[in-house]
Parts: structure tokens; C-alpha cells; sequence
């Protein structure tokens, strides 16, 4: 069952998640060393590969917010983590879906550091505090792109498709 | 029902009598921005053609344009060679939107896209960056994407799945009072809808304060309309669009301006009068914690900056220097300045403005986006203070996780550098 790895507060920032000095670094093999970088030991912890795959974030309001920066996106993707947060700013949205990235908006979300997690279709149930959560929908219109497994290979297709 | 005035702009681009609020359409890109970034676009452009047999090939390489301004000149061997791979990719694929490291045609995207007619009414415009919400300024639907969703847009030209935004109808009226502009106006409304509060939503800014105010001001507000999470602020093309592109920008074709019908829907509505506004601060370490100035008058502040996509250009300029003409900037205090645009920092030598600067001790710097991401020119000390005219505050923002950002005016910048403490530009510094 995934845990809770650390639990943060309203309006992380993409500053917060990808620091802007390491934004020459785009490849997504070496971006994920520099995830929540000016937060010291939780960066280690996430090098030392301390977290199995599926390990969940736990974030408040506005969680991505500012910058469009994809590397926010593509550091967390490499550790295979998911974002379970109360809402999550567009454009941080929009690249996670488009990388792969598992985010669900989950408006009540309450949890904390070691707890268990269980993503369901449409629910999150935090099995330590026996509390049941509702998801908010993903927009619609991003579907098509989480069914084709990220923007690339859905781009590739309709390329295809046109011929 | 009536449409808004990005409703309108999706129907048209998207080949559809009228769209809706929650629709999904497909609008035709008439403008792809990119800067730095566009290293890692590359990479997801080429990735999109892998396997399919198909060469890759841009969709239109006029649509497409490419401004460096991130990390000008390069900070690192690696920026430098992400520009070496961009200036080689631009070269094949005709690309002739780009501005490379240059002091007569380089400067900040926002500021470039405007400045050279690149950007017009009605337009559908996307760009690897937050901030593209700026072109709203001109009347277009212009909006903030990641890298793969601008590779996607270079293979098909169009932007994928897009649900058609709700909109709020933002109404200003009033003048200004004297030291207070349209920083203060979009400060004020971020304070008031919050940092999420238009998250998914357009801005659209109507009232007599908007259409009086020039087309620079609304460059501000639109900037920083992502602020308030906003998909797109627009202000709806009018007579100062038109004066804007025609004497500013050389346009010489068509300028069609787009604007909402009279029974279009919206969200909501916010009416601000900015008749009695005063200076407004946004506090560490969020944007939508602002405060009028009464509230941080006196903080200490180690660093100034004037400049960045918001609030660089002539006028930004010319209000900074008078204040500082025959002044010094206080000791134990640094002050930067960066044009937005090369265009802009030879305007202001003409004007005298870049002297008035250098005598009173601020260091003028090459147009960019300089200290405002963290990357390089002007980071911070541990624990030491910015005041600046740029957009985000969030904690190292200016590249030390220990450092506070104030965000203001130029006006407040300037008045505040002379006395080394937050200072009202109102008391005549």
C-alpha cells in the first residue's frame, strides 16, 4: 500500500518543487536529482531512493503553482511518485497528465507522513484513519491523453492518423 | 447566448459557429513561444516522430517564434550549449521569429512578441511560459504551456483538448492616483481573488480605466493575471490596440479586434475603482499576500530591482528615473535595472534615462529576465531582502531558499533604493 512521504502546505510553488537555477537541466534521466532541492533532507531521501515506487505526496491548494516549468514535473515521474492534493494550479496539471505523472485532486485529502494510501477511480481512502476521500474528476478533455499514455504518443498518433 | 471574448476566439480558430463554457476544442495555433526552454521542446518534438516513418517537420515555421532571455548571456556551459542546440535547430527549420543574445533586437519574450507586431487581436497564442498570459494585453488568447504540449503544437499546429475557459469580467474604474498605476491595480486584484482564485478561468478586464490606459500598463495587468492562476487575462482590442501595433509595433495589415457580446456569460464579475488606491506590496512569500504600503513602510531592503517582463519597459523606465534623478541609491543598498528590451534600453540612453540610473549608483544590466527566476545576475545573500518589479515572490525565488521578495512599482522601487527601506513614493522621496 503507497505511503505518504511528506505532507505539505497550500501554494507549492514549481520553485518550491524544481528550483529555477537548475532549469539548464531538461533531460528527464537528470532532472529528478534536483527535486524539492532547498528542502534538504527530503532531497537526500529521494536520492538515497529511500521511497518505493507509487509513494504519494500529499499537498494542499494550489499545489504547482507559478511557473510552467515541466522539470517540476518530470523530477517527481522519475521517483514514480503520485501527487494527491486538495487542487492543483492548470499548468502543473496540464504537464503531469501530459508526462504521465499520477495527480489526483482530492479537495478533503487529510493525511499525514506514513500513512497508507489507496488511489481508487474515483476516491482516495487513507487506510490508517479509516477516512474516505472524494476525487475530483480530471478535465475531460485531458482523457484522450492519459488513455494514449502521456501527450507524446498521443501527438504520435494523430501525426499517424493524419498520414 | 452571447461569447465572451475567448469564446469568440476559439470558435474561429477552432472552425465553430460558437463554443461554450466546457467544450473541448482544437484551435489553430497562430503563435508558438518559446525561449530557453525550447532545448527540451526539442528533444519532445523529435521524441513525437520517433517510429512513425514520418521526417519531422514543423507545422509552419513562421508561426513559431524563439526568444532567449532566461539566461542572457549564458550563465553556464550548459545554457550555453542549449543555445548552440536551439540556434542549430532554428537554422534548419527556417525559423525567423528568433532573437538570439543580441543588444539591438534581444530582450524579454513578452516584451519581444508585442514590440515587433508578432502578437495581434483574436490571435490563439501559446508559450513555454507562465507568463505568455502578457499577449492578452493585445487582445489575444494567449496562455502558458509545458514543453511537450508546445512539441505537440510544433508537429500539428493546433493545441489539443482544450476545454473552453470560464470567464470573470474584471471592471476598473477610476484614475489613478498620482504614484499609483496598474501594478498596484493587479496587485490589488490578486490580493482579492487569491493565488487560485481564477485557477482554470480568463481574466477579461473591461471599464474607463482600462481603455485609458496604455498598452504597457495592460501588458502588466495580463502578465500577472497567472498570478491569480488565470489561463489568460485579455484585454478586448480597442483604439489603443490598434495606435499600439500601428505606431509601436509597424504593423501595417489588418488588425481585426475581437470583442464579447453584450449577453456573454461570465463567472463572475469584480469591480474595482482604483480612484482612492494606494501603493500595494505583495509580501514574502506569496504574490496574493498583499498589503497596502502603510503596512511595510520602513522594512530594510539589501536589493532593488527594476525591470522583467512586467514592469521593463520606457514608461516603467522614465517613472524610476525621475525619481532617482540628482539622488543616490542608499548605502548597504544595491539597486539593478533591466530593460525589458534591447529597443527599450536604447530608448531610455536617448532619454537620458540609463544616466540618471548610473549616477545615482543602480547598475543597468543587459535586457533579460536577470535576477527574477534565481538563475543568475543578482542572487541573494542568506536572509537579505529584494524589492522588486517583477511577478513571483515565492521562497527562492532569487535563488536563496533564506531570502525575502517584496513585489511592487517602479515608483516604490525607485523611492525606496534612495532611503535603503520600503518607502512611499506618495511622501516625495
Amino acid at each position: 500500500m503507497p505511503k505518504v512521504i511528506i505532507a505539505l502546505d497550500n501554494d507549492i510553488s514549481t520553485d518550491d518543487i524544481y528550483p529555477g537555477r537548475f532549469m539548464a537541466t531538461v533531460l528527464p534521466t537528470e532532472t529528478p536529482q534536483y527535486a524539492f532541492f532547498d528542502r534538504t533532507d527530503f532531497n537526500a531521501a529521494l536520492k538515497a531512493k529511500t521511497f518505493p515506487p507509487g509513494s504519494v505526496i500529499v499537498g494542499g491548494e494550489n499545489f504547482g503553482c507559478g511557473s510552467s516549468r515541466e522539470q517540476a514535473c518530470s523530477t517527481l515521474k522519475g521517483y514514480d511518485l503520485a501527487v494527491v492534493a486538495r487542487s492543483i494550479s492548470r499548468i502543473f496539471l496540464q504537464n503531469s497528465i501530459n508526462l504521465g505523472l499520477q495527480v489526483v485532486i482530492c479537495p478533503g485529502i487529510e493525511a499525514s507522513v506514513g500513512h497508507e494510501l489507496e488511489i481508487t477511480a474515483d476516491h482516495v481512502l487513507n487506510r490508517t484513519t479509516g477516512q474516505s476521500f472524494d476525487q475530483v474528476k480530471l478535465p475531460a478533455a485531458r482523457k484522450g491523453i492519459m488513455d494514449a499514455g502521456g501527450l507524446i504518443p498521443y501527438t504520435r498518433a494523430r501525426l499517424m492518423a493524419r498520414g | 447566448m452571447g461569447m465572451t471574448v475567448v469564446e469568440k476566439i476559439l470558435a474561429r480558430a477552432a472552425d465553430r459557429p460558437s463554443v461554450t463554457v466546457g467544450d473541448v476544442v482544437e484551435p489553430r495555433v497562430d503563435l508558438a513561444m518559446s525561449h530557453e526552454n525550447a532545448a527540451l521542446v526539442i528533444n519532445q518534438y523529435l521524441e513525437v516522430f520517433q517510429g512513425t516513418g514520418i521526417a519531422p517537420k514543423v507545422w509552419d515555421p513562421s508561426r513559431i517564434a524563439i526568444i532567449f532571455d532566461h539566461r542572457v548571456p549564458a550563465e553556464s556551459p550548459k545554457t550555453a550549449t542549449n543555445h548552440k542546440k536551439i540556434r542549430g535547430f532554428v537554422a534548419a527549420n527556417g525559423i525567423t521569429k528568433f532573437h538570439d543574445v543580441r543588444g539591438d533586437v534581444g530582450g524579454i519574450c513578452h516584451q519581444i512578441l508585442p514590440e515587433y507586431g508578432y502578437v495581434r487581436p483574436g490571435f490563439v497564442v501559446v508559450g513555454t511560459d507562465s507568463h505568455t498570459t502578457s499577449h492578452g494585453a493585445l487582445g489575444a488568447f494567449s496562455f502558458g504551456v509545458g514543453a511537450t504540449e508546445m512539441a505537440s503544437a510544433w508537429a500539428l499546429g493546433i493545441a489539443v483538448n482544450i476545454e473552453v475557459p470560464a470567464t470573470i469580467k474584471v471592471v476598473v474604474k477610476g484614475e489613478f492616483p498620482p504614484m499609483v498605476g496598474p501594478k498596484d491595480l493587479i496587485l490589488h486584484l490578486i490580493g482579492l481573488l487569491t493565488a487560485q482564485g481564477a485557477n482554470f478561468k480568463v481574466l477579461e478586464f473591461h471599464g474607463e480605466t482600462i481603455r485609458q490606459m496604455s498598452t504597457s500598463g495592460r501588458i502588466a495587468i495580463c502578465n500577472m493575471s497567472v498570478e491569480a492562476g488565470a489561463t489568460s487575462g485579455i484585454v478586448p482590442g480597442d483604439a489603443e490596440t490598434v495606435r499600439y501595433l500601428r505606431e509601436e509595433a509597424g504593423v501595417t495589415d489588418a488588425i481585426d479586434c475581437v470583442t464579447p457580446d453584450a449577453d456573454a456569460s461570465y463567472v463572475r464579475t469584480v469591480e474595482i475603482d482604483v480612484s482612492a488606491l494606494a501603493p500595494q506590496i505583495a509580501c514574502p512569500h506569496m504574490v496574493d499576500n498583499v498589503k497596502p504600503i502603510e503596512q511595510v513602510l520602513g522594512i530594510p531592503v539589501q536589493q532593488i530591482v527594476i525591470g522583467s517582463c512586467t514592469n521593463g519597459r520606457l514608461d516603467d523606465l522614465a517613472a524610476a528615473a525621475a525619481i532617482l534623478r540628482g539622488k543616490k541609491v542608499a548605502e548597504g543598498t544595491r539597486m539593478l535595472v533591466f530593460p525589458a528590451s534591447s529597443k527599450i534600453f536604447a530608448q531610455a540612453l536617448d532619454k537620458g534615462y540609463i544616466h540618471d540610473f548610473m549616477r545615482a549608483g543602480a547598475v543597468v544590466m543587459n535586457s533579460g529576465c536577470g535576477p527574477c527566476l534565481g538563475v543568475h545576475e543578482g542572487a541573494l545573500g542568506d536572509n537579505e531582502v529584494a524589492l522588486s518589479t517583477t511577478n513571483r515572490n515565492f521562497k527562492g525565488r532569487m535563488g536563496n531558499p533564506t531570502g525575502e521578495v517584496y513585489l511592487c512599482s517602479p515608483v516604490v522601487a525607485a523611492a525606496s533604493a534612495i532611503t535603503g527601506v520600503i518607502t512611499d513614493p506618495r511622501k516625495g522621496a
